[in-house]
């Protein structure tokens, strides 16, 4: 019993560290290579204000691929706005008194969980039904489908079939804020739960999963469009001129 | 109709995705280029033993040097979005000219070498060794993307092919395998000044015969001044300008203009070309090399202002980059926008109402306009995003009575490109050009049978000569690809003109009949 507590308190230690060594990791490395010319998509905003609400639009709303493909859009949204609002329901495990807003939240938290799997079965059924999205896709693709739609179901299955005492899952949480691992309950569901989404952390900067940074980093949507007011010059291009 | 050796794609009434066809296009491929022509560049000629660890250097330096690179091989998550957007992937139905598909022959590389994933399990993630069949897909299917940047536009990341086939071909270059056309072209600019190596006595030529032409049309002395020193303004337009149908019309067009704002001018034969083509062979030092020269052609000629002419991807290069490249620009007129586009110029012009148009002298035409890619999704004008879109359906709403927009699903930034971009406008390419530009002419052609459109208007000189080139192989004429300023050429009426040369509108029709007859 305590050794199944160990094992999870340090692989959620473990997993916690790869996930935010690894991201922070690749977010300096973005921010540290140099975008030595302007190449926003246009029309783009002439401002910063005006940049800040274009990536807003492509993080809230997904504009541009609402542009590209109805489809994936649709399923693409419901699966990103449900996980949020599943993650905000899943505050309440790691916070100590929990927030009235995320107390509120927790019925949508469910419906977010029903929309994400919704979501990831239309994005799934894509690859196999759209030819050109089944060429493009490697094993790796299905792999991380397959390991979102577990972590879905097994959360459900919890609410809605077998339930688990949740009072010690956020104990056990709780615990690991002071290096202290208390029990765990020992429910399959909840173990296999939690091994995948330690597995999701532990991946998240290894893999296509960098979308996330890559988005706020990318030059095509978070450029001023100001090139003839602004002269842009990268560090290793002035070395160019001096020559 | 043209002639072709494979087969041309049919135009039908609403646009199709066709399904995948692998490998259909595997066999195109551009000529390599010669070692003497790798030279000029500083690039080796030809392929070293330990040319994979050569390309791996070389892609490790541009991951560091470009944040749009590292970036974009990150964040691709297949989502699928851009696979039914690329005119090349349209016309050929090979899945490696999806715009995915043409970045995973990167991707799977970088992969390979510079991921942790890719080193441990490259099956899962899709990553391959750099071998030399990896090598000659990137070849061939570098050389099938224009960089027109329409992918970028449906990305929910803003992923834009162009600059992994730039990096692409930046690698190639630095192992000795160079594209001719691009690399052949960028030494004539080093050597001569312009693309087509047209020399400076040539070029005085042709501008003066310019002059004739337009004196005994007119009847007003218009001047195509070369190298005069001291003008207020520099104009840098692409050398097609110089001669070829329908690009010459442009200029001829420009010339009025500038006459008719009475400003005074030059062209230089030092920097006698617009277009830069660094840019498709995605080296930042050979386009600084080649922006440099317009820098310092404006110091020699002491002009205050820098004007560009009619060219798709060399007005991105001014507008976006020249600032960078080849800035600052502080010894140029201030008030003015550095550098500014001929179609910015004309518009202001219209603005102030210093010029008169008399736009029955385009009635024999019905226009549409073709948004060039590099001016929609990579460039600007005016002072509002979007005005790269309205300022020249605006000069063309001011010369021409008739004007139709294609499909809106196929101009302003979801325009298609015309399927020559991108230094692929080389006869050795033809298959893949005319492929390419199925889903623009497509499009034209619809508004042709429902608007009787006879002719679409252009500011860019690939997209001319391409159009050219590929309308007959869908049995339409060559003419039918007009110039911007063509048409401002036709319509405008130059102060002290013959009247008789400008007829009012009643009588148009009456000697259009009698040019029939």
């Amino acid at each position: 019993m305590s050794f199944l507590s160990d094992f999870y308190a340090g692989l959620f230690y473990f997993a916690a560290f790869v996930l935010v060594a690894g991201l922070t990791n690749k977010i300096i490395q973005y921010a540290r290579t140099p975008a030595p010319l302007k190449i926003p998509t246009t029309p783009a905003p002439t401002t910063r204000a005006g940049v800040v609400f274009r990536i807003t639009r492509e993080v809230v709303f997904f504009e541009s691929l609402f542009r590209g493909s109805k489809w994936t859009w649709i399923f693409g949204w419901m699966f990103h706005f449900g996980l949020f609002l599943v993650t905000l329901r899943h505050l309440r495990y790691f916070i100590e008194p929990v927030w009235l807003p995320i107390e509120m939240i927790q019925p949508f938290g469910i419906y977010g969980g029903i929309a994400m799997v919704i979501g990831l079965a239309g994005l799934w059924s894509r690859r196999f039904l759209v030819d050109r999205v089944r060429y493009i896709s490697s094993l790796s693709d299905h792999l991380i489908l397959a390991l979102l739609v577990a972590i879905g179901t097994s959360g459900l299955m919890m609410r809605f079939v077998v339930h688990t005492d949740v009072m010690r899952v956020k104990e056990f949480f709780q615990g690991l804020y002071v290096g202290q691992v208390n029990p765990l309950p020992a429910d399959p569901l909840l173990l296999l739960h939690l091994l995948l989404v330690a597995a999701l952390m532990i991946i998240f900067p290894f893999s296509k999963l960098l979308h996330m940074p890559g988005l706020f980093f990318s030059p095509s949507r978070n450029q001023v469009d100001n090139p003839r007011e602004q002269r842009h010059v990268a560090p290793w291009a002035r070395r160019l001129e001096q020559k | 109709m043209a002639k072709a050796d494979f087969q041309v794609p049919k135009l039908k009434q609403y646009a199709e995705i066709p399904p995948v066809a692998p490998g259909a296009m595997a066999h195109s491929a551009p000529f390599k280029s010669k070692p003497e022509f790798q030279a000029t560049l500083g690039f080796p000629g030809e392929l070293a033993p330990d040319w994979q660890r050569q390309a791996l250097d070389k892609m490790g330096d541009l991951l560091g040097r470009y944040r749009s690179l590292r970036v974009y091989l990150d964040s691709c998550v297949k989502c699928g979005s851009c696979t039914d957007k690329c005119h090349y992937y349209l016309g050929t139905h090979d899945p490696k000219n999806m715009p995915v598909g043409r970045q995973d022959l990167m991707r799977k590389v970088y992969r390979r070498y510079f991921t942790l994933a890719g080193r441990l399990f490259p099956k899962l993630v899709g990553a391959e060794d750099f071998t030399e069949e990896v090598l000659a897909d990137w070849y061939s299917y570098f050389h099938q993307c224009s960089q027109c940047r329409r992918c970028s536009v449906f990305c929910p990341y803003g992923i834009d092919t162009a600059e992994i086939s730039m990096a692409a071909r930046e690698i190639m270059d630095h192992i000795g395998v160079g594209q001719k056309y691009c690399n052949e072209i960028i030494g004539k600019v080093y050597k001569i000044g312009n693309n087509l190596g047209l020399p400076g006595p040539a070029l005085a030529d042709t501008l003066e015969g310019l002059e004739e032409d337009v004196f005994d049309d007119t009847g007003v002395e218009v001047k195509y001044p070369l190298d005069q020193e001291g003008a207020e303004i520099l104009l840098v337009t692409p050398s097609a300008d110089f001669f070829a149908e329908p690009h010459v019309d442009g200029l001829i067009g420009y010339g009025k203009v500038f006459h008719e704002a009475g400003v005074s001018w030059t062209l230089s034969s030092y920097a006698s070309e617009a277009a830069n083509f660094g840019m498709f062979i995605g080296s930042y030092e050979n386009m600084r090399r080649v922006a440099q020269r317009i820098r310092e052609a404006a110091i020699k000629l002491k002009v205050k202002r820098i004007v560009f002419g009619e060219c798709g991807h060399a007005w991105r290069v001014a507008y976006s980059f020249l600032n960078t490249l080849a800035g600052p620009w502080d010894f140029l007129d201030q008030r003015y926008p550095i550098p500014q586009h001929i179609c910015e110029f004309t518009y202001d012009l219209m603005q102030q109402g210093k010029l008169r148009f008399d736009k029955s002298q385009n009635d024999d035409k019905v226009l549409t306009y073709h948004d060039s890619c590099n001016v929609a999704r990579a460039s600007r004008m005016g002072d509002r995003p979007g005005g790269q879109f309205d300022i020249p359906r605006a000069i063309i709403r001011a010369t021409c009575n008739h004007f139709y927009d294609m499909d809106e699903e196929t101009i302003r930034d979801r325009t298609f490109c015309c399927g020559g971009g991108g230094g692929l406008l080389t006869d050795d390419l033809m298959e893949l050009r005319v492929k390419g530009a199925q889903p623009r002419v497509e499009a034209l052609n619809n508004l042709m049978q429902e608007k009787g459109v006879t002719h679409m208007a252009a500011i860019c000189a690939i997209c001319k000569s391409q159009f050219t080139k590929v309308l007959p192989y869908y049995g339409m004429d060559m003419d039918q690809i007009v110039s911007v300023h063509q048409l401002v050429s036709n319509a405008i009426i130059l102060t002290g003109q013959d009247e008789e040369d400008t007829p009012d509108a009643g009588t148009t029709e009456a000697d259009y009949a009698d040019e029939a007859a």
